[in-house]
Formats: C-alpha cells, sequence, structure tokens
C-alpha cells in the first residue's frame, strides 16, 4: 500500500485551448488577492486552491510540481513535503515578519538603543482641546505619556485622561478595518467610492452632504473645512460635543459673540467658584490646579494665601479644596448668584426672595469686594445661561475682567451652540436634504440628547461614512466603517485651553491602519494621495523647515496663545438675565446632570484604566449611579445609607422619572451632597463600547432633552425592589477620629506653626533599635512627601501609576470583592458631625510608605519584601509565595494582591503598551508601590556611568510626575538640600500613623485652610470629629 | 500523684467512678474492642462513610479548583487577606491537642483514666493535624513554591526562609508537632497489632499486622523498651501541648494589628485548644461508643471527667475575652480600644462575636451541673456549640480585626464563598473518613493497656 488515498475532486484538466482563458483566470485571481495581505492571503490561496484558474497558473509556472499537486501521492513523497511544509511553516508561521528583507541594520537608526526609551512631545485632545504631552517611547511602542512641561496648558502635569490613552491606542476591540455594510474593504476602495461622489457633490455644490465632527480647535482642518466649503458652498458642517455646557450660548448672550473665557488664577486672592470644577474638569484644569496651588503654598516669601469659596450641589473635587464649601442645589444656586450680583451691584439685578445660604452672601460678597481686581467668580458650564451672563457680570463689576478673568477669540473654529447644531442636522437629516453624512469622531447616537432620536433620523440619510477608533453606537448605523487613527498615530494639531497650537506626532505606525479626519476629509477635497504629514506641513507652510522642527520638537507654536482682549458685557444681558432669573420657580426634586470624572462623556467607556479609576468623592467604579445626599435618600424612603455594608447588601434601586421619561438605577449617597437635588453623570450604559464597557451603568442621556440638558426640575423618584451592585473602593465615610489628615486654620498656623502636632505624641525619633536616622554619606536615601493641602483628589497619579507600572485592570466584581490592584489610592473623609453636616471633605493619597522599620517585612517568611540599602521596601516577585501576611501586618494596606490571574498575559496589543521595565505580575503574588523603583534605577546607571550621585530631582515618580498641583516632592533624604528634605523640616510634616513607630519615609504635609472669618468663628478649628 | 481508683472496679458498681465496667476479663475486653476490626463492616458504617467520603470528593474539587483559578475562589480581599483557611488552621490544630494532652501529660500524671481515649484521641490529634496542614500552605497564593521555599534547606538561590517570621515558626511547630503526634500515636499501637496479627485468619491481614507490629512479641525486653519510649515520647510531647498552639497564636500576637496583638495570646491560645480538643473528643466519643458497644470502657467517668475539663478550659478562655478587654481599655491605645471595645460587641460582626460568647461562655455553663455532665447526649449539644464557637472564636480573632484596621479608608467586609466553605467541610469529611478508617480497621482503645486496667491487671501491675 504505497499509495495514500486521497479524495480526488480535482476538476478535469483544462484543454489545450484554454491558454487565453487561463490568463483572464489569473488576473481574476491577481484581483482578488490585491489588497489582502497576511493571514488572509494565506487563507485566500487555500480557499483558491479548487479553482481551476490556480491550477493553470500553478501548471504553467511550475510544471514540476504540479504533476505532485495533481497526482495522487505515495508515502514517501508525502511525507518529504509534509516536512518540508512544517519546516516554512515553522520558519513563517510564528510572527508577522516586516516585507523588509531581515538583515541587521546597515546604518542604525538615530539614537535609538534598545532599553532606553526615547521621547516626543505630541498631544491627544479631549472635547477637542489639546492635551500637551511627551511620550515615552520604547523601540517604536509608546508606552506612557508625560505631560510636556514647557507648555502653559500642561507644565508637565496631565490630567487622568491623558494617562489612560495608552490603553486606547492598545485597545484591542478598536476598529480593525475599513468595513462596508458589514464587510471588510480596502481603504483604497473607500477612497474610490468617496472620490467618485465627490464629483457629483462638486456638480451639486455640495448639497446633501453634511459632516458631523465633535468640537475642533485644530487649525489646520478648520482650514480643510473651511476649503471643502468654499468648493461646495451647501455643504454643511455641524458640531456636537457632548459634554460641552452651555458656556457658548452665555457668551454669545453676554457679548454678542462667542469669546473665550480663560482664568488667571496667579492673580486671584479671592476665588468663588459657582458649580464649578475647574481644578480638576475643564481644558484648562491642569494649569488652574497648579496656578491655584501656587497661591496656597505660603513662605516666608509669600506669606499670603489665597482664598477659595465652592458653591454647588454635588461636591466635586474643587470643592474639596475650599475654604468655604456651601452646598445649595441648582434652583438656590441661581438664587446665590442673583443675591450675589445684587449685592455687588450688577446692573439689573435685584435681591432674590430668601433662602438659606448661612450668611454666605454677604460675607462672600465682602470678601470679594475688597479683593477688587483680584478676586474671580468662575462660573461652571453646565450653569443655566443666565446665571453665567450674571457671573460675567460680577466679574465686570468687581474689575476682574482683564486682570483674573481674560476673554479672547475663540478656541475652536467656528464655534456654536452644540445642541442647537445637533438639531439643526437632525432636523436636516428628517427632512431628508442629508445625502451623505460623514461622522468625524462623534457619538450623538449615544450621548445626544433622547428626545432628538438621532438614531431615527440618520436612517434616512441615504450615505452614512464613519471614522471612529471602535465602532460605537452611531457607527454601527453607519454603511463605511473606517478606523480613526489614534492620537499618538497620527500627524495632528490641536489648541490647547489657551489657544497655543499644538501639534501631534506619530510614534507608532498605525496599528489597524487607521485614519485622520483630516486624511478622510483631503479625500473629499480631492487630496486623496497627500500623505497626512504634509497635509499638516502644508497647513504650516509659513514656517520655515527649522521652525517647523523645533514646533514638533517642542510639540508646540510658541507664542500661539490668544491673546486676551476686550470685550463689551451688554448690559441688557444683564438686565435679561436677571430677570429670567428671578422669575424662576423651581419647585420639586432638582436633577443635575454631569459629565463623568472618569469616563467623562461616555468615549472612555471602553478604557479599563479609567472605568476602575474610583471616583473622586463616591469612590465608585465601573457604575454611575443617582447620587444624593443622605438627608435626602432618607426623605426618599430608601433608609440610612452610609453604611459601610451598604456595598455588600447592594444599593437600592428607584425608578426615575423626568416628565414623561424614566429610568431605573442605583442610588448612591454622598455626603455633602446638597439636599433636595440629586446627580447623575453621563457616560455610562454604553450598549456599543466594546467588551469592557458594553453595560456598565445607566444611559442619563435616555432623560436629558434638548430644551433641558443639565438640569431638570420637578423630577421623581419611586423606590423599587431589589438591590444593584455598585463596586466601591472605600466604603467607610469618617476618620472615626484618628489623626490620619491633619489640617489647621492659616491664622493658627501663623499663631504657632506647630499646630498640626497638638495633641499627637508620637515617638519621634526616639527608637531602641538601630538608628536609621543617620544617613551614611554618599548613598541616597530615598523619601517623599505629600502636600494634603494641595492634593485636589484628581487620580491623576492612580492612572499614572497605573500606566507606569502595569498595574491591572481587576473588573467590577473584583473591586466590589475589595481587590483593587491600584498602587496609590486616594482615601476620602468626609468631616464634620455627622454625615448631614459635612464641613469639608479631605483627600490623602496613599502608597507605599517604605517604612524604615517595615512591619511587612519581618512577617514574610520567603524574604520576599525586603528593604533595600537605600530605604526602599522592596518587592521580589519571583520570590513571593503569596501568604499575604505583609498586607495584613501593613498598617497602611497598601499592599495588593494578586488574587487571581489578573494581568492578561494573552491580548498581544496589551503587551505592546507595558512598560518592559516593569515585571508583570502573575496570579498569587503581592504588589506594591516601590517609588518608580525602575526609574531610580536608570538614573543610577546614568549616574555611575558619570561618576556622581544621582541629583535632586533626576528622578521623579509617575504620581509625582503627572500631579498637577505639584503635591508630591521625591528625593534623596540624605541630602539635606534636596527639595524632600527642605518640605520634611517644614512644621506642616509629619508621619501617618506615626505612634507605630514604622518611621515611614512617605510624609504628608498638612493641610493648611485660609476660613474667612465672618464665616467661621476663630478658635471653631474643629478637630476631625468623625461620624460612622 | 493522684490515687487511682482502682477498688471500685472490683467493688460496687459505680459507674460514675469506673473506668472499666465491672465483669470484664483480659479475653472478653480484647475480644470486645478486637470484634470492631474483626467483625463485619455494620450496615449504618456504610451510610456514614458514603457521606464523610462524599464530603472528601468535594474538598478535592475544592482543592483542584483553587490550584487551577487561585485564591481569589475565595472571599478574600485586602484588608482581610486572611479568612477561612487560616480559621480552619487553628480550629483543626486546636482539636488536636485534647489528643496530645490525654496521652502525653495525663500519662505523666499518671491519670489512669485516660487509657481507654487516648488512643481515639490520639487519632484524632493526627487526623485533625492533617486537616489542618493543608489549609497553610494552599491558603498561599502558589503552593506549589511555598509547599519547600517555606523549609529551610540550602539550596542554589542562596536564601534561606525569614526565620523571623512567625508563619517559618508555625512551619517548624507543625511539622514538629506531626511527627511527633504521629510515632506517639504509632508507638502506641505497636502491642495491640501484635494482638491483632495474632488473632486475625485472614493471611493477607496477617502479614499487614505483622508488618506494622514491627515483631513484637511481647517479650519482657520489648516491653522494657517499649515503656520506656513510650514515656520519652510522652516527655517530648508535653512541651508541644503548650508550644504547638503559643507559636500559631504568634500569627497574631507578633503582628501589630490591633485584636490580635496581646501578650496574653499563648496561654489563652493552648487554653481554647485544649478545650476545642476536649469538645471534639466527645462529639466523636459519645456516638462512638453508643454505636460499638463501648459504654464498659468509654464509662460515664471518662465523659465526665472530659466534661470538667471542657469548663476548665473554657472558663480560662472566657478569662481570656476579659483579659483582652482589660488590656485595650488599660492600654489606652485608641486602636485597640476600638478594636475590642467598641468594634468586638457592637462593629460590623456583632452578631459573629456575641455567638462566639453564647457558644464559648454560656453553653458551657450547665457543665457545673453532675446532671448534665453524667447526659451523654447533653454534652455531645454542648460539645457541638463549642465546636462551632471555637470556630467563630477564630473568625473574630482573623476577620473582624483585619476587617477593621488602622486605616478607616481600607475597611472592608469579608464572607466566605462557596469554596471556602466546600474546603471547610471537605475537610471535616476528611476527618471523619480517616476516623471511620481509624475505627475500623485499628483497635481504637489500647486493649494492652486496658488489660492494666482490670482487676487482674491491677492485682499485676501493683505487684510489679
Amino acid at each position: 500500500m504505497s499509495r495514500l488515498n486521497v479524495i480526488d475532486d480535482r476538476p478535469s484538466p483544462p484543454d489545450a485551448t484554454g491558454e487565453p482563458a487561463g490568463g483572464s483566470q489569473l488576473d481574476e485571481l491577481r484581483r482578488r488577492l490585491a489588497g489582502r495581505r497576511g493571514a488572509r492571503y494565506w487563507r485566500s490561496l487555500e480557499e483558491l486552491a479548487g479553482a481551476p484558474g490556480f491550477r493553470e497558473l500553478l501548471r504553467r509556472e511550475f510544471p514540476r510540481f504540479a504533476a505532485e499537486w495533481e497526482a495522487g501521492l505515495d508515502r514517501r513523497r508525502f511525507l518529504q513535503l509534509s516536512s518540508a511544509a512544517l519546516a516554512l511553516a515553522g520558519l513563517t508561521g510564528c510572527s508577522k515578519q516586516p516585507p523588509e528583507a531581515i538583515v541587521p541594520y546597515v546604518r542604525q537608526p538615530e539614537e535609538i538603543i534598545p532599553g532606553r526609551p526615547l521621547y516626543f512631545a505630541t498631544a491627544t485632545t479631549r472635547a477637542g482641546y489639546a492635551s500637551p504631552l511627551l511620550a515615552e517611547s520604547h523601540l517604536g511602542r509608546p508606552t506612557k505619556l508625560e505631560g510636556n512641561p514647557e507648555h502653559p496648558a500642561s507644565l508637565g502635569a496631565t490630567d487622568l485622561y491623558a494617562q489612560a490613552a495608552v490603553l486606547d491606542l492598545y485597545d484591542p476591540d478598536r476598529l480593525q478595518a475599513v468595513t462596508h455594510r458589514g464587510r471588510i474593504r480596502t481603504w483604497g476602495a473607500f477612497v474610490d467610492e468617496l472620490s467618485s461622489r465627490r464629483a457629483a457633490l462638486a456638480a451639486l455644490e455640495g448639497e446633501g452632504l453634511a459632516i458631523l465632527t465633535g468640537r475642533i480647535t485644530s487649525p489646520s482642518l478648520g482650514a480643510q473645512l473651511a476649503r471643502l466649503r468654499q468648493e461646495m458652498p451647501k455643504a454643511r458642517w455641524y458640531r456636537y460635543e457632548a459634554a460641552a455646557g452651555l458656556t457658548h450660548a452665555a457668551a454669545v448672550a453676554a457679548f454678542g459673540e462667542p469669546v473665550e473665557t480663560r482664568y488667571e488664577l496667579r492673580q486671584a486672592d479671592v476665588v468663588l467658584a459657582v458649580e464649578s470644577d475647574f481644578a480638576t474638569e475643564g481644558p484648562g484644569a491642569v494649569r488652574y490646579a497648579r496656578d491655584l496651588m501656587s497661591r496656597r503654598r505660603i513662605d516666608d516669601q509669600r506669606p499670603a494665601m489665597n482664598r477659595l469659596y465652592c458653591v454647588e450641589s454635588m461636591p466635586s473635587a474643587t470643592g474639596t479644596l475650599a475654604d468655604h464649601r456651601l452646598a445649595l442645589k441648582p434652583s438656590d444656586v441661581e438664587r446665590f448668584v442673583l443675591a450675589l450680583a445684587a449685592r455687588l451691584g450688577v446692573e439689573g439685578a435685584a435681591t432674590p426672595p430668601a433662602f438659606e445660604h448661612g450668611g454666605w452672601v454677604e460675607a462672600v460678597a465682602a470678601d470679594l469686594e475688597a479683593h477688587r481686581g483680584r478676586s474671580l467668580v468662575i462660573a461652571g458650564e453646565h450653569l443655566e445661561v443666565a446665571t453665567q451672563v450674571l457671573i460675567h457680570g460680577i466679574n465686570a463689576v468687581l474689575g476682574n475682567a482683564g486682570t483674573t478673568v481674560l476673554y479672547s477669540d475663540p478656541v475652536a473654529v467656528e464655534p456654536s451652540d452644540p445642541l442647537a447644531d445637533l438639531g439643526a442636522l437632525v432636523a436636516a437629516m428628517r427632512a431628508g436634504e442629508v445625502e451623505t453624512l460623514i461622522v468625524l469622531g462623534a457619538n450623538p447616537v449615544y450621548d445626544a440628547p433622547a428626545d432628538l432620536e438621532v438614531a431615527a433620523a440618520m436612517q434616512s440619510v441615504p450615505l452614512r461614512v464613519f471614522l471612529g477608533q471602535r465602532i460605537d453606537e452611531t457607527g454601527e448605523l453607519c454603511h463605511w466603517q473606517i478606523p480613526e487613527a489614534h492620537e499618538l498615530e497620527r500627524w495632528g494639531d490641536a489648541r490647547a485651553y489657551d489657544g497655543t497650537i499644538t501639534f501631534s506626532q506619530p510614534l507608532i505606525t498605525p496599528l489597524y491602519d487607521g485614519k485622520s479626519p483630516s486624511e478622510v476629509l483631503a479625500v473629499l477635497l480631492g487630496d486623496a494621495t497627500v500623505p497626512a504629514r504634509e497635509l499638516l506641513r502644508r497647513h504650516y507652510r509659513e514656517l520655515d523647515d527649522r521652525a517647523w522642527r523645533r514646533a514638533l520638537h517642542d510639540g508646540f507654536l510658541a507664542g500661539s496663545a490668544l491673546p486676551p482682549r476686550p470685550v463689551t458685557l451688554k448690559s441688557a444681558a444683564l438686565s435679561a438675565a436677571a430677570a429670567d432669573l428671578a422669575g424662576r420657580a423651581a419647585e420639586g426634586l432638582e436633577l443635575s446632570f454631569r459629565p463623568d470624572p472618569t469616563v467623562f462623556d461616555g468615549r472612555f467607556a471602553n478604557n479599563g484604566w479609567l472605568q476602575e479609576c474610583p471616583k473622586p468623592l463616591t469612590k465608585l467604579t465601573w457604575d454611575n449611579a443617582l447620587l444624593m445626599s443622605p438627608r435626602t435618600a432618607r426623605e426618599l424612603g430608601l433608609g440610612d445609607l452610609v453604611r459601610d455594608d451598604e456595598q455588600q447588601r447592594g444599593a437600592p434601586r428607584v425608578r426615575l422619572a423626568a416628565g414623561e421619561r424614566s429610568l431605573d438605577l442605583p442610588v448612591w449617597v454622598v455626603p455633602g451632597h446638597a439636599d433636595g437635588c440629586l446627580t447623575l453623570h453621563l457616560g455610562y450604559g454604553r450598549r456599543r463600547a466594546g467588551r469592557v464597557g458594553d453595560g456598565c451603568g445607566v444611559d442619563a442621556n435616555a432623560l436629558r432633552t434638548s430644551t433641558a440638558p443639565w438640569h431638570v426640575a420637578g423630577v421623581a423618584v419611586t423606590p423599587l425592589a431589589g438591590r444593584y451592585l455598585l463596586a466601591s473602593t472605600q466604603s467607610h465615610h469618617s476618620m472615626e477620629g484618628r489623626d490620619l489628615v491633619r489640617e489647621a486654620s492659616l491664622d493658627a498656623y501663623r499663631a504657632d506653626p506647630h499646630v498640626f502636632d497638638h495633641g499627637h505624641h508620637g515617638p519621634g525619633d526616639v527608637s531602641l533599635m538601630d538608628q536609621h536616622g543617620d544617613f551614611p554619606p554618599g548613598r541616597h536615601q530615598w523619601g517623599m512627601t505629600i502636600d494634603l493641602g494641595a492634593c485636589t483628589g484628581c487620580n491623576a497619579c492612580i492612572v499614572a501609576c497605573q500606566a507606569e507600572n502595569n498595574i491591572p485592570v481587576v473588573g467590577k466584581d473584583q473591586v466590589a470583592r475589595g481587590r483593587e490592584m491600584h498602587w496609590i489610592r486616594v482615601d476620602r473623609y468626609f468631616q464634620g458631625d455627622d454625615a448631614d453636616h459635612v464641613t469639608a471633605v479631605l483627600h490623602q493619597p496613599v502608597l507605599c510608605m517604605q517604612c524604615e522599620q517595615a512591619p511587612c517585612e519581618v512577617v514574610c517568611p520567603v524574604a520576599a519584601t525586603v528593604h533595600s540599602d537605600e530605604g526602599l521596601n522592596d518587592m521580589v516577585y519571583n520570590r513571593c509565595v503569596g501568604t499575604r501576611y505583609c498586607s495584613n501586618n501593613c498598617p497602611y494596606k497598601v499592599r495588593r494582591f494578586n488574587f487571581l490571574l489578573y494581568a492578561d498575559f494573552e491580548t498581544p496589543q496589551l503587551k505592546l503598551g507595558r512598560n518592559p521595565d516593569v515585571t508583570v505580575r502573575s496570579r498569587g503574588v503581592m504588589e506594591k508601590c516601590t517609588y518608580c523603583v525602575q526609574r531610580i534605577n536608570e538614573a543610577r546607571i546614568t549616574a555611575k556611568r558619570e561618576g556622581r550621585l544621582i541629583r535632586d530631582g533626576e528622578v521623579t515618580t509617575a504620581c509625582q510626575q503627572v500631579c498637577p498641583t505639584q503635591a508630591i516632592t521625591f528625593g534623596n533624604v540624605a541630602d539635606p538640600q534636596s527639595a524632600v528634605s527642605r518640605a520634611k523640616e517644614g512644621p506642616r510634616n509629619y508621619r501617618l500613623l506615626e505612634e507605630l513607630g514604622t518611621r515611614p519615609r512617605t510624609t504628608y504635609l498638612a493641610r493648611l485652610r485660609n476660613p474667612n472669618p465672618a464665616l467661621e468663628p476663630a478658635g471653631a478649628d474643629h478637630h476631625q470629629e468623625g461620624h460612622g | 500523684m493522684a490515687a487511682p481508683d482502682v477498688s471500685s472496679a472490683a467493688g460496687a458498681v459505680d459507674l460514675d467512678r469506673s473506668v472499666i465496667a465491672p465483669g470484664h476479663s483480659s479475653e472478653s475486653m480484647t475480644a470486645k474492642i478486637s470484634s470492631v476490626v474483626f467483625g463485619k463492616t455494620p450496615p449504618w458504617m456504610y451510610l456514614v462513610f458514603a457521606v464523610s467520603f462524599s464530603l472528601v470528593m468535594v474538598m478535592n474539587l475544592a482543592i483542584a479548583r483553587l490550584l487551577f483559578v487561585g485564591t481569589g475562589i475565595w472571599g478574600l480581599n485586602v484588608p482581610v487577606a486572611w479568612g477561612f483557611a487560616i480559621i480552619n488552621l487553628v480550629w483543626w490544630i486546636g482539636i488536636g491537642h485534647a489528643g496530645t494532652l490525654i496521652s502525653a501529660i495525663l500519662l505523666l500524671l499518671n491519670q489512669r483514666w485516660r487509657t481507654s481515649i487516648n488512643r481515639f484521641a490520639e487519632a484524632m490529634t493526627l487526623f485533625a493535624v492533617a486537616c489542618a496542614v493543608m489549609f497553610p500552605l494552599l491558603h498561599t497564593g502558589r503552593p506549589w513554591l511555598a509547599a519547600y521555599w517555606l523549609l529551610p534547606y540550602p539550596n542554589t538561590m542562596g536564601i534561606w526562609p525569614n526565620f523571623r517570621s512567625p508563619l517559618i515558626w508555625d512551619v517548624f511547630a507543625i511539622s514538629t508537632y506531626g511527627t511527633v503526634s504521629l510515632l506517639f500515636w504509632f508507638t502506641g499501637l505497636v502491642p495491640d497489632l501484635a494482638t491483632l496479627r495474632d488473632r486475625t485468619r485472614n493471611p493477607l491481614l496477617k502479614i499487614i499486622f505483622g508488618v506494622l507490629s514491627m515483631g513484637w512479641r511481647g517479650s519482657a525486653r520489648h516491653w522494657h523498651n517499649y515503656e520506656s519510649a513510650y514515656l520519652l515520647l510522652a516527655g517530648l510531647s508535653t512541651p508541644l501541648v503548650v508550644s504547638v498552639h503559643s507559636v500559631i497564636s504568634f500569627d497574631f500576637s507578633v503582628s501589630q494589628l490591633p485584636g490580635g496583638h496581646a501578650t496574653i495570646f499563648p496561654p489563652y491560645f493552648v487554653a481554647g485548644a485544649v478545650f476545642a480538643g476536649f469538645a471534639m473528643v466527645m462529639l466523636v466519643a459519645i456516638p462512638v461508643r453508643k454505636a460499638f458497644g463501648l459504654e464498659d470502657f468509654i464509662t460515664s467517668r471518662h465523659l465526665q471527667n472530659m466534661a470538667k475539663l471542657t469548663l476548665v478550659t473554657g472558663m480560662i478562655v472566657v478569662y481570656g475575652y476579659a483579659m483582652e478587654f482589660f488590656f485595650a481599655w488599660y492600654s489606652g491605645n485608641p486602636y485597640e480600644i476600638f478594636a475590642i471595645i467598641e468594634n468586638r460587641p457592637a462593629g460590623n460582626y456583632a452578631l459573629a462575636w456575641w455567638s462566639l460568647i453564647f457558644c464559648n461562655f454560656l453553653a458551657i455553663q450547665p457543665l457545673w451541673f453532675k446532671k448534665v455532665r453524667q447526659t451523654p447526649w447533653m454534652l455531645w449539644i454542648i460539645s457541638l456549640i463549642v465546636s462551632v464557637g471555637m470556630w467563630l472564636e477564630r473568625f473574630v480573632i482573623v476577620v473582624i480585626s483585619l476587617s477593621r484596621d488602622f486605616l478607616p479608608s481600607s475597611w472592608d467586609m469579608y464572607r466566605g464563598t462557596v469554596w471556602d466553605w466546600a474546603l471547610y467541610l471537605g475537610t471535616i469529611g476528611f476527618f471523619f473518613s480517616l476516623m471511620f478508617l481509624f475505627v475500623r480497621f485499628v483497635p481504637m482503645i489500647a486493649m494492652f493497656e486496658m488489660r492494666h486496667l482490670l482487676p487482674e491487671g491491677e492485682v499485676a501491675h501493683e505487684e510489679s
């Protein structure tokens, strides 16, 4: 039996006259194979193996093997062939090789040294505004983003969204191929189709063409869009930005033109924030936080401290920083602004009927008046137009315009009212006026108010094109789905909050051949063949090459910030606004909508880092909930929800009805929330976000209407049966009277700088044990301080640490079980007599304290956690057997355990984004912060080669680097001149739980408040009374 | 030295005083005890064995899932990183203590009533240690490494275990305890195994018992060596009664966690262990003596003595509870005051603490009454309650303390999952399976020692 039985399904051999026919079949084959690459190519061959044309090709190209193919095989030959096939498969099958020949570099690419990262200036955008960045790139893979220290909008820091952008880049759920009606197509096919349409559209002057984008600040995109509408005057461009509030409308109402408002917090002595989380939310937040804090750190040179008032319904991160915080429901906030305006003499404002504000109007007004030109009132962008107009008026009356409040030309290109714009698009679609809709990175089907019914309107558009990073709710309704390049993969420009033109440059070849919006627009403009870089360069052709390179190197165009300019406040607008507010009578329960503090308007819903990042006040992860004060919850019949075991019991569910719309959702209480009102965050309830974001939370947009997008009065709440599990990382609210966060008022501090130590009897440096206090010379001893007065609780450090240290995402279920993995967390404590009388909210970032007498080290049976001679409490991951004794004995509970296999060792994309300098931990291993020891080691290598010690400031930890307020100082405590040593010398320095004698290297700087004596009688310095 | 109540054995029938029922001869006693081994397996035994063996299968499943998926299948979290596994470890080790106490300390104190229950209690010790030893290994994140990295041996990694860690002390304490217990139990078995070898007619059993009895012929020299060895082992075991649980208690008292960080822990743990151990002996012995008709050998006197010891050790434990409160108050340490005085009776797991007080304090008070001590079913119920109570005690120490430590931000709750319970119940099944096999295949009462207690033995004994 020398012959192998094979199923003979060969077609009859082609006849000799079939030559020309065979040639055309070959063309057909080539055509079918064109545009296919990689794995699909081979699959195509298999598919094609049975085709007659293929056999003909085989016969002509390889006559010898054709016989082999056609004839049955004998055993020997079969084995030969299959072993050869195996060997070939082994050679080529392992990885996708680049098309180039595989030889060592003939010329080494400049500056690439394996193991050493390179840094490039680039930027990402959020809601159109640029976040200037420095990207760390390891062998062509961006792994970590830092703020661009030279850029005025960053000064080296970023917000949490920018930190999480790396994960978005490597998201395996990204759209990976051009598809048309569900079938995979090529970009070329799309270009063909759109180019052919272009001629027809041009003939019609663009009639029926609608382009929908988010807010665009990119000058080059703006120019493209302008050119497009020049060529096709009837084409329409709509902008919709879900989270954009009413700032634009307010500016138009107040000034008659859409001026941009920005703040100069360095000049402000007294700041009043009205429903504004300016220090953590908004395009300028990173800079604002820095500037605000620069006036709150006092020393001999600058003994004065600014004073911050916050009036808000839902406690915000900014509100937690405030010297005085007043919780008012939204209608009372309006009254407050009106009363303040009336008190300060804003035109047309009359004192509203009395409401409970605890003497705030008079006290704040007096304080603001006393600081004319050096005070500042900041309006939250979701406040009603009339309120915002009045605040413009108040700033004008106080003489702040031009000093602390700066007005400039708008940063966005052709700004518009987002809801009006989207409404116009929907109307046009309904009317059948839109033939071609091109959606560039917007998702109105999800994030528009429900009454617009965008999805239904879209159905009537014959051709719908979508450019996006993932197929979202809007994308799935479109015919063409084009993968959008991530901002780290493409050329682009955008303006920062102050107008500075900021460039993004690709750090990596687009992983899935993604395209940028400008490339799609280029197709419409007939520039399909122009490379993306060239598109951008063309816009900046007035820059010579040197200046262009300089701009790319710096990441921004120096001096391109929009200059402040004078504006004229329309007095009619003020009177109208005052009359509007005076005439309002809100009744019933009020509901406010806000963008979520971690997933924003829903665009980050598929980002695990952001989903798992605890929200600043609620510490919730993976969900939104109906937020209210404990008293309101009791009044609604939901019982006392301020309990530790709420998480285990699950949150009560309610039906929230606004008008005829209703939504079932869980309730979470927030001590410090104003009574009689509710807050609901957007960004959840995504139906089509990806495997991370699908099905998390509830979609608040279902309750929103385009007429009342941010605030509804008269909503009804009905308790429902059943409970819903919410995963919170901190269930306890109070400090239990323990001495964890120390604070004092500025006056008390001035009177006695050691006020923070009163009543605390720590062992100090006295120890029976070996004294570590005297460090041997010539060594580094690492230490850190965290300024509690400067911590806004913005969470950027948490995400930065996650990105730097390859910290896994564990998912909602695991968080609910108390197994989140963050190495740094921000503890939040409410201060006040009880949960109904919260006077302050305190944040305390906690990371490994690197104790000199570390309780964890003693108890580890296998010596997997040991002390380094530089004072680090090191973790030896591969020695750890996971007894978890160290965690039990850690009084700070900063250790995190891999209870399950949390790290993803499978998904190839995620491997690319990991920091190659940090081990990816496996199951059963304890892990924790080591002050970014990989960064220390890198600096040490450099320092050793140069024969010196590591310089102060040469090593920054990830949390320190990202912190917008520079709350964290890190360095060598053995060097008395180092920044950290000097910080530790001050009277505010204290050790957490110092009575345990652990001698932590991480210490805290006590918080200073600057209360207004008119609002807080002297001596009423409450001392951390807790409630349970 | 307490005078043995030998007179009663020959005289009036005082079941409360006698350690062996009257009317037994050496022959009848040996026949009676060995009949359990040589007789047919009673049908009820198949049933109870099936139940406990099913639980062994549950245990295997729980272990397999644990090894494949990870400790995350349990209810652990940060801050409560220790849960059922450590509770069960301490509970099982504690249960073993009665066996050691009976066989070693009571032997040295010449408490001869111990004879009829010592074999039984020693077996219990052994099996309890077998159950216990699983937990510290399985509770680690990577048991395949912990299994040998915790042992001190010269290795190519050039690294020793951290001898400062109480967990390493545990390794020594438990392994010593297991080894000594096994040796002690086996040494005591040798003469009886020889008896079985001599009595069996089954050639296979003859070989097995022959090998196990190590050539015992009962010569005077054998007896002499045996007695010396047994006494030596008893001497070795005696400190273990105190040391093992003291070392286990260091896991808590060496750590600085409020609620465990107290100097009273070692004696308090030892008393608790003996307390739990006697409860478990009674829990098992009462039904077994009934089922095999061994009331003649495990008499009311035994039960009463054990009940008294349970009461004594129980009250020591209660004293420990009181001292914990006193220490917390007296220390002035706010964390201790919170953890013990405020949080235990009125905190997140108040129910567990009050149940503990009921089980370990209130439920043993009836033992003051002779009537209760004489009523086996009452003793059995109290023993059951005490066993639950001692488990709760470890729950209170491990879980409540961890769930409410220094920083309120970290506070969290712990709840055992189905896999926590599966492993726990599985080890109970494992324990009872081993107990049943032991009862069925090995003489559960030391026959040769019992012979000393017989009237004729007494005479010989006294004369010797």
